[in-house]
């Protein structure tokens, strides 16, 4: 599986912060390009859904103003040292990846 | 320039191009995906019509519990570090809008009772203008807005 996010999700005190960047163009349908002229069609991620243990912990609704290679961060309580968080992604094309990783 | 930018790109597609063939296995379906998403507030041209779309009134009011981190001048629109993070309680969504990008909506944040009232992420911004942080927590809106001077704007052209 081609890995497009790179996440780490660390335990401090209580606080479990979770950190991401995706690799993705995140076009927003306005740009042109420079040497044909043409409109570079929207191509932007819509969705992110972040869970522990498989329980939701926060979602996020993007538009195509978020920049390329977009960065996010939570934090929330509960987690525990080898817990799982998963972070899912899908775009206006209907793409989508997600990975999973330990809370360190 | 044009060669490197033509690189990056072409790796880009090589990674959807990937993505795509496992495109099934994810989580999301995009049905569900564009059921929950309020796109009326996302194609909203003003502050105000992004506000009614999301929350069905634009009644803010402004607090000083919620914190916006952002830089002064931001060199290049199109990357702008924006954290928001508020002390208030029983936070249930934060939305982030930049006033003079075309469509001013960039996201929102739906959170859940044990998720911390933060959020980080990197926005485009077309010129110099206001970031505004709307948070809604035990059913009120309260936002807070700063001015960030943007010397290259971020959405093309």
């Amino acid at each position: 599986m081609a890995n497009t996010i790179k996440m780490r999700a660390t335990l401090s005190g209580d606080v479990c912060t979770v950190k991401a960047i995706i690799s993705h163009p995140m076009e927003t349908g306005m740009r042109k390009d420079t040497k044909t002229g043409k409109v570079i069609p929207e191509h932007f991620i819509q969705e992110i859904l972040c869970e522990h243990n498989g329980e939701q912990i926060a979602s996020s609704n993007w538009s195509g103003a978020v920049s390329a290679n977009p960065f996010v961060t939570f934090q929330f309580t509960g987690a525990s040292k080898g817990d799982l968080v998963r972070l899912t992604w899908a775009d206006n094309k209907g793409v989508s990846d997600s990975v999973e990783t330990g809370v360190k | 320039m044009t060669n490197l930018k033509r690189r990056i790109l072409m790796k880009n597609m090589a990674v959807i191009g990937a993505t795509m063939a496992v495109a099934g296995t994810g989580v999301l379906h995009s049905s569900e995906v564009h059921a929950a998403r309020p796109e009326d507030a996302f194609k909203a041209k003003t502050v105000k019509d992004a506000l009614i779309g999301l929350y069905g009134h634009d009644n803010t009011e402004s607090s000083d519990k919620i914190k916006l981190k952002l830089p002064d001048i931001a060199e290049n629109g199109a990357v702008v570090p924006v954290t928001v993070s508020t002390d208030l309680e029983n936070v249930e969504s934060i939305a982030i809008l930049a006033d003079k990008n075309v469509t001013p909506l960039v996201a929102t944040f739906k959170l859940e009772p044990r998720t911390l009232g933060y959020a980080g992420i990197r926005i485009k911004m077309a010129k110099t203008a206001n970031v505004v942080a709307v948070v809604k927590a035990n059913g009120k809106l309260f936002s807070t807005q700063t001015e960030v001077k943007v010397t290259i704007g971020g959405c093309g052209g």
